[in-house]
C-alpha cells in the first residue's frame, strides 16, 4: 500500500518518519501526527466496518470524536474496542480492525496505569482553538491561575484545520507563540489531549488526560496512561467549538460520504486528499471553503449541490472561477455504490419535493447541514438552551454564574468574532473573581469576515425512492433511520428522551454529537411542531467515552479498598493464617495447620479453647476513651445498663440502642478512674459508635463535661481464652496475682512488662476462663510472641475470628450486625437483663414501651439444634412451621424468622444455629423446619445458650 | 523503660522500598512519635502554653512544641507529637497541666503513625488523592489538614515548601504507604523504573 | 462533587461530610410522659420540604464537629451554614424566597 492520497506537503504531520500499522490484516504506511483515519485515508481506504444490524458497508465519516461510523477495535499493543478510528493517534506497530458495532475486552489483565490529579484553579478554559487560546491568554496575563485543556494532540483548534491567517501569516504561527506564551506562566497548566468530559457542581470539571496512548508500545511502564484530572475552578470558560452536521438523505452511509470540514481537516492538518473526485452537497456558505480547498488540492470537484434555491452568489463566483460547476437549489437525493461511493443522485429541490435525479461520478461525498455547537458542558450544567432559526442549531440559552460559553460554542461563525469573544469571556470571569484583568491582551488581526449567505435549515432530503426513509439513516452507528423516528411519531411519541429510547438514536459511542439534532428537527417536521418544542434530550457526562480503568485509577488490585491490619498482621501471615474480610480489616479467619480444610482446623481451635487455651486477635474491636467529670453521666443515657454504679477496676458489658429502641452496638465498659472510661465496641461498630457518641455530646448535650477519642489502634488486644489461661497470663505477668479471688470476672488490672505498661481484664466472649490482655501497639508483637511462647507448654492455639464466632455463639452471644438487623430490641436478644429499669431515662428507652415492641410474636433470638445432628444450615436459612397435621402450609408459607448463625459445634459434636423466630422463646422444645436445597430438616427450637448454661467455666 | 521489650513499627516492611525512592519525591516513616489528644474548651485555655506553644486557634494550623507539633484539630481539640517522651509520661504531663481546666488529654501514641513526604513533587504526589488546594501559596507552612488522602483520612502538615508529614491511622498505614509508593512511582528515578 | 462550607475548615468536598437529618429537633426533656405517637413522632417523623430546610451535617473526614446548614432541597444549594450555638434561623428566613440560581 502507498500513500496515494497524500498531498506532496503540507499538513502537521512527520514526514521524515513512516511508522507501520496493520489494518485488517494489511499493512499500511503512515506518519507521526496521523490518526488511524487520515493514514487510512492517505491510503485511499475509506471503509472501516459493516454495520451492526444491517450489515451495511460503512467508513469514516468526519475527522474527530463527532464520527458515528469509523469505530475500530485495537489489538496491539494492548486489546480495546470501540475506539474512533478518527481520535486513535497512528503509533509504529499498531494492529487495529473495523468494528461491527460491538468491540471484544480484553481477556489479559490491563498492565497500563492510571491515575487521578486534583488542580484547583481560578479560570478553567475548555478548548484551546481561537476563542480557547484568547481566553487563556487573557486569563494568564492577568496573573490567574488558569488550567487550559484541549482534546487534540495540539492547540489550535479550528485554525489546524483552514488556511487562516493572522497578522499576515498562517494562523499556525500565532498559535505557537500563545502555546509558548502560556508555557512561561508558571500558574498556566496547559494539557493537550485531554478532554473535559464532565461538568458538575461549583465549577468542578473532570477531564481525561491521554498521557501515553499516542505512543503505542514504547509508552515508558512507570507513567500513568490516562490521568483523570480533577479540577475545581471558580471561573470556567466553554470554548469546545462546534460540531458540523450532515444532512439526512437515501443512501447517505455509503463509505466516502463524510462532512464536508472533516475534509477539510484531513487536507490541512494530516496532508490527505479524501479522494479523486468529489461531490459537496451543502445547505451553508462553510462547505465551499472546503470544495475550493480541495480542487487547490488536485480534487476533481464534480459539483458543489447547494440547497438554497439562491446559492451564496459569491461564493459561487469563487467556484466558477475555479472551474467548479454550482448546482444551486438542488440536494442529493441518493447515491449508488458499494464499499464505495460511486455517484450522488443530485436532484432539484422545490416546494419540498424532489425533481429528477441525474447521477454525478464521484468517490468522495462531502456534505454540510450547518455547525452545533458543542454546548454539552453548559449543559451539563443544567443551563436551559435556545433554538436559533437562522443557525438552525440550539445555543446557550441564559447565563450562569461562574461559566462562560465562547467562540463558535455559542453560534459565533467568524475567526475574528471568537478571539473577540474569548477575550471577553475570561475578561468577565476575572472581573467576576475579582481579578484586575491586564491593561490591553492585543488580539491579532483576522481578515475582515466575509458576511455569508444565509444559511438554509435542512435536516433531510425527502426519500423520492421510494424507501420511506428506511435507507435514511439519522444514526449511523445505531442504524436508525427516518422511518424509525416516523414510526416513532406514529407511535404516540412525543418527547425526544423517548424518541431516543425508542429508535436509539443517540445511544451510541458519539452520544448523538451528529444525530441528536438532526432527530429533534426531523421529529418536528413529522410532529408539524417549532424544533423548539421538541428541544433535545438531555446531554449527560461523558462528553467521549471513558474508560472504567481511568475512572477507577489508582484504586485497584490491592488499593480497591483500604486493607486495614492489626499490629500482628505480619506474625498472622507466617503463622499461615487464612485471612476474612470484615469490613477492611483482614482478620485472621483460621490457621490451618498440614493437610487440615477450614472445619478441622476450626474444630482444633475451639477444643484448645474449651479444654486447653488459646489465643486470638482482637485489636480490631473499637475503643473509645470517655474522660470526663460527666463521663458516667453520658454513657449511663447512652447505655440500657446503669454504667455509673460500676466501680473502677471493674467492667460491664453494655448495650446500645437506638431512639427506636433497636440495638446498635454492644461491648464491655472498663472504669479506669473515677472519671474515665474505655469502651469496647464491636469491630464493625466501632466508627459508627464514636460518631454517635459525638452527636449526643456536640448536638444534644454540649453542657457535659466529657470528652471521647478513638483509641481503637492505641490499644493491641489479645483474649487468652480456656482454663488454661491462668497459667498462661500468670506465668508471663508474674506480679499479678491471677487467682479468681484477686483477679475476679469482670475486672481488671494493671502491671507491666519489661517496664511497658499492660491491662488485663478479666473479660470472656466464650463463655470460659479468660484474660484480654491490652498493651500499646508498639509493642503487640513483643508481647504475644512472650504469651504465645509462655504457652507452648499448654500448647497455646491461635484461633481465628471462625472459632471465635463458634465459642461465642455456643454461648448464645450475639454479634450486632449478623444476628441482629436494626429492628431487634435487647429484649428479642432475651437481654432484659442488660436493661436498667432503675434510670429514668436512657436512648432508646422509651421506644421499649411501643405497643409493637411488646408483641409477644416479635422475632427472638434462639437456638436451633438440627434433629439428623449432621446438616449445617445455611445462615440465610428461612424458618417455617407445619400445620397440626404435620403438612406444610399452602403457599406462600408463612416465615417464621431465619438462621443468623450457623456452625459445627466441637464440644456438642453436632452442628446448631442460632435463629430470630417469631414468638421463639415460647417455642423452645418445639420442632420447625429449615428449607435446605430441596428438603426440610427438622430442628429443634432450644435456648441460645447451648454451652455451660450455668456460666460454670468463665472462672476455669 | 522497656529494655528488652521490642517495638514493632507498623511499616517496618516498606522502609527498604522508601529509601530506594531517590528521584523528585521522597518518602520515610518517623519512628515510634509519642502522640497524645488534648481536649479543653477554648474559654477555659486562656493562656495556657504546652512545652512554651499556645494553643493553636486558628483551624487547620500547627505549631512546633517541645521536641513535636502541637496540632489543631478540633476548636476544643488538639494533637501534641513528642518523639523523645515516652507514651504514658506524655499523657501524664499533659493531663497535670488541662485537668485543672476541664480538659483532658488521652495517649493515642499507637493509633496514627506519621510519614514524611518530601522532595519537590511531593506536591504533586500528594494532588493525586488529596481534594485540598495544595498550591504553594495556599497551603504553606504551618498549614494542616484534616481530610482524605487516597482512601485514607489523614492529618496532612506542611512543615516546609516541600516537606510534608502525613499522620494516618496505624491499621490503615500499610494502605497509604502503597498508595504513596505508587503515585511516586512516575517521579522516582528513571533507574528504578526501566 | 458539591462543595459543603465546615464553619471551622471552610469549603471542602461533599464527601468528606455525612448528612444528619432536619436540625432542631430537641430530644424530648421527659420521654416517658409522651403518648406513643408523640414518641413516635419525634424518632420518626421529620419535615421534607421543597426549598429551604435548616439541617445537620458532620465534617467526618476533617474535624469531626457537627454544625447546621440552611440549604435548598430544590437546587442543592447551601445557602448558609451555621455553629450549633448561633441562633437558630428564622421561620420568615426558612420561608423566604429561593434565592435565584442564575
Amino acid at each position: 500500500m502507498t500513500s496515494t492520497f497524500r498531498t506532496p506537503e503540507g499538513g502537521r504531520v512527520d514526514r521524515s518518519t513512516t511508522v507501520e500499522f496493520t489494518f485488517d490484516g494489511q499493512t499500511f504506511p503512515g506518519h507521526p501526527g496521523d490518526t488511524l483515519a487520515s493514514a487510512l485515508l492517505a491510503s485511499g481506504r475509506h471503509a472501516i466496518a459493516s454495520s451492526v444490524k444491517l450489515g451495511r458497508p460503512r467508513g469514516i465519516a468526519a475527522a474527530w470524536a463527532e464520527d458515528p461510523s469509523g469505530l475500530v477495535q485495537i489489538e496491539e499493543p494492548f486489546p480495546e474496542p470501540m475506539l474512533l478510528a478518527s481520535t486513535v493517534e497512528l503509533y509504529d506497530g499498531l494492529v487495529a480492525h473495523g468494528l461491527p458495532g460491538q468491540g471484544r475486552l480484553a481477556d489479559v489483565p490491563d498492565s497500563a496505569r492510571y491515575d487521578a490529579m486534583h488542580v484547583h484553579v481560578d479560570v478553567l478554559v475548555v478548548g484551546a482553538g481561537p476563542a480557547g487560546l484568547a481566553a487563556a491568554l487573557t486569563a494568564a496575563r492577568a496573573g490567574a491561575r488558569v488550567a487550559l485543556v484541549d482534546e487534540h494532540s495540539e492547540a489550535g483548534g479550528s485554525l489546524l484545520s483552514g488556511t487562516d491567517r493572522l497578522d499576515g501569516a498562517p494562523a499556525a504561527g500565532w498559535v505557537a507563540a500563545a502555546v509558548a506564551e502560556l508555557a512561561a506562566h508558571p500558574e498556566v497548566l496547559h494539557l493537550q489531549r485531554t478532554t473535559a468530559f464532565g461538568l458538575y457542581d461549583d465549577g468542578f470539571v473532570l477531564a481525561l488526560q491521554r498521557r501515553t496512548d499516542h505512543l503505542g508500545g514504547a509508552a515508558p511502564r512507570h507513567e500513568a496512561r490516562q490521568r483523570v484530572w480533577r479540577i475545581r475552578a471558580r471561573q470556567v470558560v466553554v470554548a469546545t467549538g462546534a460540531h458540523e452536521r450532515p444532512v439526512v438523505f437515501p443512501d447517505n452511509d455509503r463509505p466516502g460520504i463524510m462532512l464536508a470540514g472533516g475534509a477539510r481537516t484531513f487536507l490541512h492538518r494530516y496532508g490527505v486528499r479524501v479522494g479523486s473526485e468529489a461531490v459537496v452537497f451543502t445547505t451553508n456558505d462553510s462547505a465551499y471553503d472546503a470544495a475550493l480547498d480541495l480542487h487547490r488540492a488536485g480534487v476533481r470537484v464534480a459539483a458543489v449541490v447547494d440547497a438554497r434555491p439562491e446559492g451564496s452568489p459569491l461564493r459561487a463566483e469563487e467556484c466558477r472561477a475555479a472551474g467548479i460547476p454550482v448546482r444551486t437549489g438542488s440536494v442529493v437525493a441518493g447515491t449508488s455504490g458499494g464499499d464505495r461511493i460511486t455517484a450522488a443522485l443530485v436532484a432539484p429541490l422545490a416546494d419540498g419535493e424532489v425533481g429528477r435525479a441525474d447521477e454525478l461520478a464521484c468517490d468522495v461525498l462531502l456534505v454540510s447541514g450547518g455547525w452545533n455547537p458543542a454546548v454539552h458542558l453548559f449543559s451539563q450544567a443544567r443551563g436551559r438552551l435556545r433554538y436559533d432559526e437562522v443557525l438552525g442549531a440550539f445555543l446557550p440559552g441564559e447565563r450562569l454564574d461562574g461559566l462562560a460559553v465562547v467562540g463558535s460554542a455559542a453560534g459565533l461563525l467568524d475567526l475574528a468574532g471568537c478571539l473577540a469573544d474569548g477575550r471577553r469571556g475570561a475578561s468577565a470571569a476575572l472581573t467576576a473573581l475579582g481579578i484586575a484583568p491586564a491593561a490591553e491582551v492585543r488580539l491579532p488581526t483576522a481578515p475582515e469576515p466575509v458576511v455569508p449567505a444565509a444559511p438554509l435549515v435542512l435536516w433531510r432530503v425527502p426519500d423520492a425512492s421510494g424507501a420511506e426513509g428506511s435507507t435514511s439513516f439519522v444514526d449511523l452507528q445505531r442504524d436508525a433511520t427516518v422511518a424509525d423516528l416516523a414510526r416513532a411519531a406514529g407511535a404516540g411519541l412525543r418527547s425526544m428522551e423517548h424518541v431516543k429510547r425508542f429508535t436509539t438514536i443517540g445511544t451510541a459511542h458519539d452520544q448523538g454529537k451528529t444525530s441528536g439534532v438532526l432527530a429533534s428537527g426531523i421529529t418536528a417536521e413529522l410532529l408539524g411542531v417549532p424544533v423548539q418544542d421538541t428541544g433535545t434530550t438531555t446531554f449527560r457526562p461523558p462528553y467521549t467515552p471513558v474508560a472504567f480503568a481511568a475512572l477507577a485509577g489508582r484504586d485497584r488490585g490491592r488499593l480497591f479498598d483500604p486493607e486495614r491490619v492489626t499490629a500482628l498482621h505480619d506474625w498472622h501471615v507466617a503463622a499461615g493464617a487464612v485471612f476474612e474480610d470484615v469490613g477492611q480489616w483482614k482478620r485472621p479467619r483460621y490457621y490451618p495447620r498440614a493437610g487440615e480444610d477450614m472445619a478441622a482446623a476450626v474444630l482444633r481451635e475451639c477444643a484448645a479453647a474449651r479444654s486447653g487455651v488459646g489465643i486470638l486477635d482482637g485489636s480490631t474491636l473499637g475503643k473509645i476513651d470517655v474522660q470526663g467529670p460527666d463521663a458516667a453521666v453520658l454513657l449511663d443515657r447512652m447505655y440500657t445498663n446503669l454504667i455509673s454504679s460500676l466501680k473502677v477496676g471493674s467492667v460491664r458489658y453494655g448495650v446500645m440502642c437506638g431512639v427506636d429502641g433497636m440495638v446498635i452496638d454492644d461491648g464491655t465498659v472498663l472504669r479506669l478512674a473515677e472519671d474515665r472510661f474505655l469502651l469496647l465496641t464491636t469491630t464493625g461498630g466501632a466508627a459508627k459508635v464514636l460518631d454517635w457518641l459525638e452527636e449526643w455530646v456536640q448536638t444534644e448535650w454540649p453542657e457535659l463535661r466529657v470528652h471521647l477519642a478513638s483509641v481503637t489502634e492505641q490499644w493491641s488486644t489479645f483474649p487468652v481464652v480456656g482454663p488454661r489461661s491462668r497459667d498462661v497470663v500468670g506465668a508471663v505477668f508474674p506480679d499479678v496475682d491471677v487467682s479468681n479471688e484477686a483477679f475476679p470476672f469482670m475486672t481488671w488490672r494493671d502491671t507491666t512488662l519489661d517496664g511497658v505498661p499492660v491491662r488485663l481484664a478479666r473479660i470472656s466472649f466464650s463463655g470460659e476462663l479468660a484474660f484480654e490482655v491490652y498493651v500499646n501497639a508498639w509493642y503487640a508483637v513483643a508481647v504475644w510472641e512472650r504469651l504465645v511462647e509462655a504457652g507452648a507448654p499448654q500448647g497455646i492455639t491461635p484461633y481465628g475470628t471462625e472459632t471465635m464466632h463458634v465459642l461465642r455463639a455456643e454461648k448464645g452471644y450475639p454479634i450486632i450486625g449478623q444476628d441482629t438487623d436494626g429492628t431487634v430490641t435487647p429484649h428479642d436478644l432475651g437481654m432484659a437483663w442488660a436493661v436498667s429499669k432503675k434510670k429514668p431515662d436512657f436512648v432508646g428507652k422509651r421506644s421499649f414501651a411501643r405497643v409493637e415492641n411488646q408483641n409477644p410474636l416479635r422475632k427472638q433470638l434462639v437456638g436451633l439444634l438440627p434433629v439428623d445432628r449432621q446438616t449445617v444450615l445455611p445462615e440465610g436459612s428461612q424458618v417455617v412451621d407445619f400445620l397440626a397435621d404435620g403438612r406444610l402450609p399452602p403457599p406462600p408459607v408463612p416465615m417464621l424468622g431465619h438462621v443468623t448463625s450457623s456452625y459445627r459445634s466441637a464440644e456438642l459434636a453436632r452442628p446448631f444455629a442460632l435463629a430470630l423466630v417469631k414468638g421463639g422463646r415460647a417455642r423452645i422444645g418445639d420442632t420447625v423446619h429449615v428449607p435446605v436445597g430441596g428438603t426440610l430438616v427438622p430442628v429443634e427450637v432450644t435456648s441460645s445458650v447451648l454451652v455451660d448454661p450455668e456460666g460454670a467455666r468463665r472462672d476455669g | 523503660m522497656a529494655d528488652q521489650l521490642a517495638r514493632t513499627h507498623p511499616l517496618e516492611a516498606w522502609l527498604p522500598a522508601f529509601a530506594e525512592l531517590t528521584g523528585a519525591v521522597r518518602i520515610d516513616a518517623e519512628p515510634f512519635v509519642s502522640m497524645a489528644v488534648l481536649r479543653a474548651a477554648r474559654a477555659t485555655t486562656g493562656d495556657l502554653r504546652i512545652r512554651g506553644t499556645a494553643l493553636p486557634t486558628a483551624p487547620n494550623t500547627w505549631a512546633p512544641a517541645g521536641d513535636g507539633r502541637l496540632i489543631w484539630l478540633g476548636p476544643d481539640e488538639w494533637l501534641l507529637t513528642s518523639p523523645g517522651t515516652a507514651p504514658e509520661a506524655l499523657e501524664e504531663e499533659l493531663q497535670t497541666l488541662l485537668r485543672p481546666v476541664g480538659g483532658s488529654a488521652a495517649d493515642v501514641s499507637a493509633q496514627r503513625i506519621s510519614l514524611r513526604l518530601g522532595g519537590p513533587q511531593a506536591r504533586q504526589v500528594l494532588a493525586k488523592g488529596c481534594s485540598i488546594d495544595l498550591h504553594p501559596r495556599v497551603f504553606t507552612a504551618g498549614q494542616s489538614t484534616q481530610t482524605a488522602l487516597g482512601q485514607a483520612a489523614v492529618v496532612l502538615l506542611a512543615l516546609d515548601e516541600d516537606e510534608f508529614a502525613v499522620l494516618v491511622r496505624s491499621s490503615f498505614a500499610g494502605y497509604l504507604a502503597s498508595w504513596l509508593l505508587d503515585a511516586s512511582l512516575e517521579h522516582a528515578d528513571p533507574a528504578l523504573t526501566s | 462533587m458539591q462543595l459543603i462550607e465546615c464553619p471551622w475548615c471552610g469549603p471542602r468536598e461533599e464527601t468528606e461530610f455525612s448528612y444528619g437529618g432536619q436540625a432542631h429537633v430537641p430530644y424530648p426533656e421527659q420521654p416517658g410522659e409522651l403518648s406513643d405517637e408523640q414518641w413516635a413522632h419525634y424518632v420518626f417523623y421529620r419535615d421534607n420540604p421543597k426549598g429551604r430546610f435548616a439541617e445537620r451535617w458532620n465534617h467526618n473526614t476533617g474535624c469531626r464537629r457537627w454544625f447546621n446548614a440552611i440549604r435548598d432541597t430544590a437546587t442543592y444549594r447551601f445557602e448558609r451554614v451555621y455553629r450549633l450555638d448561633d441562633p437558630q434561623p428564622s421561620a420568615t428566613e426558612l420561608a423566604g424566597p429561593r434565592r435565584s440560581t442564575s
